[in-house]
């Protein structure tokens, strides 16, 4: 009871006039900023951060916390519309949304993203509220092995992922995973494979910068191929009737959402983890579960509804490391903790009862951003459809110029737009040739995690595999990833047996 | 009275403004200015020490209006460092280009002499402040002193976990001096950012760390973690139970400056502008008390002061490095 006392007290904070113009302002630039490629959160709230000295801490951190959810939200328009990525958290959408919308079904899948959003971050401030404290505990006795049992577990989520030709497959996922080691390695602190010393590889491969290439630039190839410079048109519409079918088709997904919302808050409570594994995770196990998983990456309202609801509530539970240790739970957070410091918080374990209404003011406005967030996406999909309808002729050149840019914002460096458009050629090519690309995607992201995480245990343990079985969360969570990996093989032999003449 | 106050300031205004032309015209030299956004170069990436600290300088010169243009921080993390310097060595535009750095400043160089850095030929800014280091263990360890430290850590042998940020970092220096000057055998595990070893050591995922105080404050706070050692001359007035390792015989002092520097070739005009801005930022009451909080320490250093600072720390650093067996 002490806690609503707390979070009534704290609504109260988040409807003061000031506060509530701050979230909605916060929300709508948000949303634009996820929605530009290449511009995520992290440069919105990092660009925004010293205007937040005009108004009190909390305004401001509510202010930054309405731009990082908006932003989330708008990280799947561009994914939907256009093939881009608008966010790396926003990846997982292009599989499934980009058909959906060529299929003329955008509306559909916007309305699927935006809902999926609103359940997801729903669901993770409602956890956030309830469980804080003790779930900070669990975040921190998360070490490497368990973070190494995570990151396998992802990966064996993926397995199904790219159809039916398993050697294509895995030459997707290696690719992805030699793109993760470039860089400088933390453990040896040696650099890798950046090619006699190219200084723009010393950061590494930005995941931003293979996701913008081969979805957005090869996306457009693709589209320039099969249309033979002829002017086509979008099929897509949209309409009061249609967004109310939607709604009442996406009711059927509910088991997705909360999956989702579930799978991407935890994950997002690790610190380092953050929203772009939980949202891949995501999407993976919606089609391991699925009855019908050859129909994922087609167009599937499953495949947008998971991993939206995911980044959603990832986004949020990478709050919560923040606020009660002081450790970011991805890239935007860190900045949000920056912030903080400046305006005089401290975070950390204290922060909770140093600072409650601070704290809680901030809480309760994730829950008015939230619905606002919606209500503002929502309002904007007539204009979304607008853009879409223009001939690809105008499209083309308009996503070409914001791949460039999206290519070129995270790290200013002219080398990863060069390697963007070779990825782009790349990317197109992998697709003539019919090779998956989400495993490449979801290695280069897990990649560098999982490694660090693997040679850490086993420094730790002296070389003995045994450390992620006898701690008990990894242990629970290796048990996991065993019956994802199996489960699709399971699966397959069980429906030979109920259909002998089908199998071969 | 509010019209006649607005009078006022216009006239004042005019006034402010004529002068300044008649100063500006006759003396253009002295007044050198940024004429475009200042990149502001950080050697780590976002939401470190580092990061935190260029983005609060960014705010006071923003809240003070002490530049007439931006300062824009720029993350290159890559390569300890490397990614960072071969940049601002670079610049196209020295004037306009200035890097927060630490000591893989001098670090990075020595240890990947094929970048081509001299450190001589930056520009010498400002010395903001020098960050301190603690030996820090889990309070349920039972551990408070160094005595009992090093009963423990000596029985582990191998099995004692020293969590640090990155192979041939100030942790993995700090470490090997334990190791050296206790005959101690820990076994050091690097991970990526000194806020995350602080939370491997509250996870008990470590046994011990040598943090800086502002990673550990919020678990100290917490009574998670406490320090038994202080890596400084003198003990800190934040954490005064932790003895200084000279007072327990072992004389081994050692810091992080937190740092301003030029890109090489920078007009003598524009390092003086850099020079005069950065001494009011470090005597703000704003970066005094972000000093007195995050127990940083240290004078402002600037010119020939700073450069004959870096150049002795560079041979600390080196003789170091060298004891290690990093670098021949």
């Amino acid at each position: 009871m002490e806690t609503l006392a707390l979070l009534l007290n704290g609504f109260a904070i988040a409807f003061q006039p000031l506060n509530l113009a701050l979230i909605i302002g916060g929300c709508a630039i948000g949303l634009f900023i996820g929605a530009m490629p290449g511009l995520g959160s992290v440069n919105g709230v990092a660009i925004l951060l010293p205007m937040t000295f005009l108004v009190p801490p909390t305004g401001a951190i509510i202010f930054l916390g309405a731009i990082y959810y908006g932003a989330m939200y708008g990280g799947a328009i561009s994914s939907i519309m256009l093939g881009i990525p608008g966010a790396s958290t926003a990846v997982a959408t292009t599989f499934d949304g980009r058909p959906m919308a060529l299929q003329g079904k955008a509306d559909k899948a916007l309305v699927a993203a935006a809902t999926a959003s609103f359940v997801g971050g729903s669901v993770g401030v409602v956890l956030f509220t309830l469980f804080a404290p003790p779930l900070a505990e669990i975040a921190l006795t998360f070490g490497a092995p368990e973070i190494f049992a995570l990151m396998l577990m992802a990966f064996a989520t993926f397995v199904g992922l790219g159809g039916d030709d398993i050697p294509k497959t895995l030459f997707s996922i290696c690719i992805g995973l030699v793109f993760g080691a470039v860089g400088l390695d933390i453990i040896s602190g040696e650099p890798r494979l950046i090619f006699g010393g190219i200084p723009g590889f010393f950061h590494g491969i930005n995941f931003l910068v293979l996701a913008i290439g081969i979805y957005g630039i090869a996306e457009m190839l693709w589209t320039i191929e099969i249309s033979k410079g002829e002017v086509m048109i979008s099929q897509a519409t949209v309409n009061f009737r249609r967004i109310m079918d939607t709604l009442r088709e996406l009711l059927g997904t509910w088991r997705m959402m909360m999956m989702g919302s579930f799978l991407g808050y935890f994950v997002g409570i690790l610190p380092a983890a953050g929203a772009t594994p939980g949202s891949l995770m995501a999407y993976g196990v919606a089609k391991t579960a699925s009855n019908n998983p050859e129909t994922y990456g087609k167009g599937n309202i499953n495949g947008v509804v998971a991993p939206e609801s995911a980044n959603n509530a990832a986004s949020t539970g990478a709050m919560l490391p923040m606020l009660t240790l002081g450790i970011p739970g991805s890239p935007t957070t860190a900045i949000l903790l920056g912030g903080m410091v400046i305006w005089g918080l401290e975070p950390g374990p204290l922060v909770f009862t140093d600072h409650p209404d601070f704290v809680w003011g901030f809480i309760a406005s994730l829950y008015v951003a939230n619905t606002f967030s919606l209500l503002i996406n929502i309002a904007f999909i007539p204009a979304f459809i607008w853009v879409l309808k223009m001939p690809f002729t105008i499209l083309a050149p308009i996503i070409f110029i914001l791949c460039i840019v999206g290519g070129f914002v995270p790290t200013l460096d002219m080398h990863d737009v060069w390697l963007m458009l070779i990825f782009g050629i790349v990317g197109y090519l992998m697709r003539k040739l019919d090779y998956p690309m989400a495993p490449a995607v979801l290695a280069i992201v897990l990649g560098p995690l999982a490694e660090p995480a693997l040679r850490q245990s086993l420094l730790i343990s002296s070389g003995s595999f045994l450390i992620f079985f006898t701690r008990p969360f990894a242990a629970v969570i290796m048990a996991l990833a065993f019956i994802l990996l199996i489960l699709p093989l399971v699966k397959i032999a069980f429906e030979k047996y109920k259909n002998p003449t089908q199998a071969g | 009275m509010r019209k006649f106050g607005n009078k006022l300031l216009s006239l004042g205004l005019t006034l402010g403004l004529g002068l300044g032309f008649t100063v500006a015209s006759a003396d253009s030299a002295k007044a050198w200015e940024p004429k475009k956004p200042v990149e502001f170069v950080i050697m780590a990436g976002k939401g470190g020490g580092a990061d935190k600290a260029v983005r609060f300088i960014q705010t006071i010169i923003a809240k003070n209006k002490l530049s007439s243009k931006p300062f824009t921080p720029v993350n290159k993390p890559g390569g300890s460092g490397a990614e960072a310097l071969v940049h601002v060595k670079n610049a196209k535009d020295p004037d306009h280009t200035i890097m927060f750095t630490l000591n893989s400043f001098y670090t990075t160089p020595l240890l990947q002499p094929g970048l081509g850095i001299d450190i001589k030929t930056f520009t010498p800014v400002g010395r903001m402040a020098e960050d301190t280091f603690l030996l820090w263990v889990h309070k349920d360890s039972g551990i408070t002193t160094v005595d009992q430290f090093v009963k423990a850590a000596k029985a582990k042998g191998n099995g004692w976990i020293m969590a640090g940020t990155g192979k041939n970092s100030e942790d993995n220096i700090l470490t090997d001096f334990l190791n050296q000057a206790y005959g101690l055998n820990m076994k050091y595990v690097p991970y990526k950012g000194g806020g995350r070893v602080a939370k491997e050591l509250a996870g008990k995922n470590a046994d011990s760390t040598v943090n800086n105080p502002s990673e550990q404050l919020g678990f100290y706070q917490a009574g998670k973690t406490i320090p038994i050692g202080a890596f400084t001359p003198k003990r800190l007035p934040l954490f005064p139970d932790a003895p200084t390792f000279k007072e327990l015989g072992k004389d081994f002092v050692y810091f992080m400056q937190r740092t301003v520097v030029g890109a090489p070739g920078m007009k003598k005009e524009a390092a003086a502008y850099y020079q005069g801005l950065f001494k009011k930022i470090f005597d703000s009451t704003e970066w005094q008390g972000y000093m007195k909080k995050k127990s940083l320490q240290g004078d402002f250093l600037t010119g020939d002061a700073l450069m004959s600072y870096w150049l002795r720390e560079k041979e600390v650093q080196k003789a170091i490095l060298i004891k290690m067996g990093a670098i021949k």
